[in-house]
């Protein structure tokens, strides 16, 4: 290989806002090939993917809705990534806060009252974290690993949630489609910028990256997960209890995904109904490391594939592309955005003669 | 319907439901053993059950197919060695990657493909022997994919326990560090563990493809890619308990519907829940001993390797 | 001239325009195709639902040539997507716009208030507007003939039933299945299985595999895949196609299928939107308008072909009713009385298992 990676010692703060700037040219250009393939003119790539969705206030506040469960659940994955706690159940712990806290508001029915707000964002938070808190337990007590008990428990929440739509919560008036009540107007996230979608979820996503921020720089507990991540033995040695950390990450982790399963059913949905998330729990890990496990990161992260998913939505709106070519250019800008990582801690040196034998 | 037929039949369809399994998990824990996690499974299988299904009727050869599947499962790989191993790209981040764009790319060439019938796998009848009861048909009267799976499953078990190239593999995935100071070539090992990875799912794709369901429709794998990547942590990356994962799922996974068929008063979508929490539940018990589980856990997994940094 | 505007077009959207909202280059003129749009909730791909809804958008390409151009979005979740979606295409200067799928019953209802200019179409809702129609086929009239083939081709009298998700339109069919077999045969009893996903081919052969070893001898199905039929092909029994003809795939063992034929109405609709005399409401047809259609009755004998197609006829014609009464639930309460029959209302939201369905549906 004509080439060696030098490590740089320290993070390059310059590489670190120029790498993505290239990975995204680097995208454009693959795809601007891709829609050449397919017979579309070459700026079209560029307009839809990136300048449509972004280019009315309505587009940019609907960029802000599909990001906020993805950043709100990357901001708890992240955390508990740097601690090498592998939370793959995301998705179930959503889906288990919309259930929780969805529950609290269609018991209030009608009902008027200010509590009714606050206890169905609790109940999403605690739902959420009591779905991940068996992982935790598992983990801590049975030594189970918790990439596979998180990952089964996202299938049997989505199971709980089929049965609840069709069975006990189901609407009476709904002809018997898998589908609850609408949640009254006291039990409805409200809205921040009339005349658009914002919700309450997209400011709690904001305020998560600020604190998970503060949690991530400035406490002794954020330190402590981060030697547990990079250093097992160390983390040990010092003192930290490696269970404990195991189980913060885990509610923290669930709590938040919880609270993206609440904000999305009170909010743009409405109801609780089969499908709450089209996997934002699995998107959700892509943003975290996207982000390079920290909170402010997955805030970037979460915006750029919210704005890769309703570019692809308008890819198909204006020019006809089917879903596909979306997939094709989300995985490419992906793979474009984590090799350019590369430049962040890495020099790239060029090498003259390859011995032989050497790195394949 | 007598008891052996019974036996028989309900035995094949377990067999069928685990082999595609078996067969992405076997590959992935090779993959993993050296050090390297690829969460691509999905991906992978889906661009192996479309390339297999399009060169197999395009040729009329089965075979061809499942080698065009298999070859389009490594190029998969590839893509995520050359990211991962070279670029140094997180692992986690690049194989959920591979995945949505596996999705789109079979998506992309399946879109001439949908509502084409195929003829199935054939299955491989031992003479005189394929006929006997319960034994024969199971035992004897299989698809080669499903040969392949078993054949492919004791192969890696031998590789990884007995060969000089398996310690190799071994001592890569569990310190990059000391094998490249002994002298292995650890990113050319993982290399290879991650297309031979890509290969199995490509495999595990076509046998959807060519023997489960042989159609081609847009997301047919439907998340057994996930499965897979589960039953290697079930395994604890031990392919003797990656056999008993895959049957165990695909096992409860059969008999839950036999349950329903049954009409007993318990709403579907609990029994529904049996495979899932029946892999938890064994996974639990079969992981008290912390010492096993930690000397089986490939130590370097999911950490980027660079030799002159 | 058309070609001259293309391209003007093109331009806009690839050079200087880029600050221009899609708006502008939609700006009708007398000329321009009309506009309509198509709403997915499954990939075009999957042979299945969309599959069929999008060969009725290709019906209205054919159909209406250059008067018109016709978008669809597929694989859009039935979450928070749909809202967004629906809004950019009403505002990409789409004049009709078909959601067609349950799910999308509120966004709908949402995008039409906010669009009373663009015309809304909502599959198998119930929720309408001014400018929001709902429309559905009575998939149950073929269950019914299907029950009444299996009627006389199952030896065991055990059907196999595959369904996704138990909502009406599942037990409706299920129900309607039975009633038409036991017009034949008293005794005939369905196994049901449901799978708890929308899609998975691999878990609907796995079901079927299952339903046959339970003693089923005839294979029906309410999800969409051909993976049910191929596996009674495979195990050289009877069954139904669903949503396309699939004898393709099943030519040995494919007794008929229930077509969704989407073509005309969608035509139907697009024109009228262009005309002017689009009007809202609720059209729910089956055999008679032609929605419903059977795929070619095959592999039975001359008899039981005859039976089908007079059955076909009768439902037709309206001699043949359906649901009527004496119709028990599984635990014997009578739901419909001797001599009277249910509404369209009560068949929309059946929510109770007929006797001989051997299953539970959550409480």
């Amino acid at each position: 290989m004509p080439f060696r990676l030098e490590a740089r010692g320290q993070n390059s703060v310059l590489w670190s806002w120029l790498s993505p700037v290239i990975a995204i040219l680097a995208t454009l250009i693959v795809s601007t090939a891709l829609f050449a393939a397919m017979g579309k003119p070459a700026g079209d790539a560029l307009y839809t993917f990136v300048v449509a969705p972004a280019s009315s206030l309505n587009g940019l506040a609907e960029l802000g809705v599909k990001a906020a469960p993805l950043v709100l659940i990357g901001v708890g994955l992240a955390i508990g990534f740097r601690a090498n706690v592998w939370n793959i159940g995301a998705e179930g712990q959503l889906i288990l806060g919309a259930i929780v806290g969805g529950g609290i508001g269609l018991a209030a029915g009608d009902r008027e009252g200010f509590w009714i707000l606050p206890a169905m964002i609790l109940g999403g938070a605690v739902g959420g974290a009591l779905w991940a808190a068996i992982p935790a337990l598992l983990k801590t007590h049975f030594n189970a690993s918790e990439i596979l008990t998180s990952l089964m428990l996202n299938y049997v929440a989505q199971l709980l949630l089929i049965y609840l739509v069709v069975g006990p919560w189901k609407d009476p008036e709904g002809y018997g489609f898998p589908q609850t009540r609408l949640f009254g107007d006291a039990a409805t996230m409200p809205i921040l910028i009339s005349g658009t979608r914002v919700h309450l979820g997209v400011l709690a996503a904001l305020i998560a990256v600020a604190l998970g921020w503060l949690l991530h720089a400035k406490t002794l507990l954020g330190f402590q997960l981060r030697v547990l991540g990079q250093a097992p033995r160390a983390a040990a040695y010092a003192g930290f209890s490696g269970a404990g950390l195991t189980w913060f990450a885990l509610l923290l982790g669930g709590a938040l995904a919880g609270l993206a399963g609440i904000f999305e059913a009170a909010g743009p949905i409405g109801q609780l109904t089969p499908s709450i998330s089209p996997g934002y729990g699995f998107t959700a890990i892509i943003v975290a490391f996207l982000g390079r496990l920290n909170p402010v990161g997955v805030l970037l992260g979460g915006i750029v594939l919210a704005l890769s998913y309703l570019g692809g939505e308008q890819a198909q709106i204006a020019l006809g592309l089917p879903k596909a070519i979306t997939g094709i250019y989300q995985g490419v800008l992906l793979f474009f955005l984590l090799a350019a990582d590369l430049l962040v801690g890495y020099r790239i040196r060029l090498v003259k003669r390859v011995p032989a034998g050497g790195a394949a | 319907m007598n008891e052996f037929a019974l036996i028989t039949s309900v035995a094949l369809s377990v067999i069928s439901a685990s082999t595609p399994l078996l067969l992405a998990a076997t590959g992935e824990l090779v993959t993993e053993k050296s050090g390297v996690l690829n969460l691509g499974v999905e991906g992978m299988m889906l661009v192996g059950a479309i390339v297999g299904f399009a060169v197999t009727l395009g040729t009329g050869s089965a075979v061809l197919g499942v080698c065009a599947a298999a070859l389009a499962g490594a190029a998969m790989a590839l893509v995520f060695a050359v990211l991962t191993l070279t670029l140094l790209a997180n692992q986690v981040a690049t194989g959920l990657a591979l995945t949505i764009f596996g999705i789109g790319l079979s998506a992309l060439i399946g879109s001439g493909y949908v509502g084409q019938p195929l003829q199935p796998l054939p299955k491989l009848a031992v003479p005189g022997l394929s006929t006997l009861p319960v034994v024969g048909p199971i035992l004897f009267g299989q698809d080669a994919l499903v040969y392949l799976s078993f054949a492919a499953l004791i192969a890696v078990s031998w590789f990884l326990r007995r060969s000089h190239a398996g310690l190799i593999l071994r001592a890569v995935g569990d310190s990059h560090d000391a094998a490249h100071a002994i002298g292995y070539g650890v990113i050319k090992v993982r290399y290879l563990a991650t297309l031979f990875g890509g290969a199995m799912c490509g495999i595990a794709g076509a046998y959807f493809s060519l023997a489960y369901t042989p159609m081609w429709a847009e997301n047919m794998t439907s998340g057994r890619g996930w499965i897979a990547l589960a039953l290697v942590v079930f395994a604890t990356w031990r392919p003797a308990r990656l056999l008993l994962g895959a049957y165990l799922f695909g096992g409860i996974t059969i008999l839950q519907l036999h349950i329903q068929g049954f009409g007993i008063p318990v709403p579907s979508q609990f029994v529904s829940m049996l495979p899932y929490l029946a892999t938890i539940v064994v996974l639990v018990a079969i992981s008290s001993d912390r010492t096993r589980v930690r000397l089986n856990t490939p130590a370097c997994l999911g950490r980027a390797f660079n030799a002159a940094g | 001239m058309q070609m001259k505007r293309r391209t003007f077009a093109k331009g806009l959207m690839a050079g200087a325009g880029l600050v221009a909202a899609p708006r502008l280059i939609t700006s009708a003129r007398a000329a321009d195709p009309f506009k309509a749009a198509w709403i997915y909730v499954g990939p075009v791909g999957d042979f299945g639902w969309s599959y069929q809804h999008d060969v009725g958008r290709k019906a209205v390409e054919a159909a209406l040539g250059d008067q018109v151009k016709t978008t669809y979005v597929e694989s859009v979740p039935e979450g928070a997507d749909a809202e967004r979606v629906l809004r950019d295409l009403a505002t990409a200067g789409n004049k009709i716009i078909f959601a067609t799928s349950f799910g999308f019953w509120q966004p709908a209802l949402k995008v039409a208030k906010q669009f009373p200019d663009v015309k809304f179409e909502h599959a198998t809702g119930y929720k309408r507007a001014d400018n929001l129609a709902t429309y559905n086929i009575r998939f149950y009239e073929g269950r019914y003939i299907q029950g009444v083939i299996a009627g006389k081709m199952s030896k065991s009298g055990i059907v196999g039933y595959i369904g996704s998700v138990p909502i009406p339109e599942v037990i409706m069919g299920m129900n309607a299945f039975l009633a038409g077999m036991r017009t034949i045969r008293p005794d005939a009893k369905i196994k049901m299985v449901m799978i708890n996903a929308w899609y998975d081919p691999g878990k609907e052969a796995d079901a079927a595999k299952a339903l046959i070893d339970q003693g089923a001898d005839i294979v029906a199905q309410h999800t969409d895949s051909p993976a049910p039929l191929q596996t009674a092909h495979d195990r050289g029994i009877k069954g139904f196609g669903q949503a396309s003809d699939m004898i393709k795939f099943a030519p040995d063992s494919q007794l008929t299928s229930s077509i969704d034929h989407w073509d005309d109405y969608y035509v139907t609709r697009v024109k009228a939107a262009m005309d002017g005399s689009w009007k809202s409401g609720d059209v729910w047809d089956g055999l008679k308008s032609g929605m419903l259609k059977m795929a070619p009755y095959t592999n039975m004998p001359d008899d039981v072909k005859a039976l089908a197609e007079k059955t076909e006829a009768g439902i037709k014609s309206g001699e043949i009713m359906i649901f009527i009464g004496p119709m028990k639930a599984q635990d014997g309460t009578v739901k419909i009385a001797e001599g009277q029959m249910l509404d369209d209302g009560a068949i929309a939201k059946m929510d109770w298992l007929a006797e001989g369905v051997e299953g539970q549906l959550p409480k």
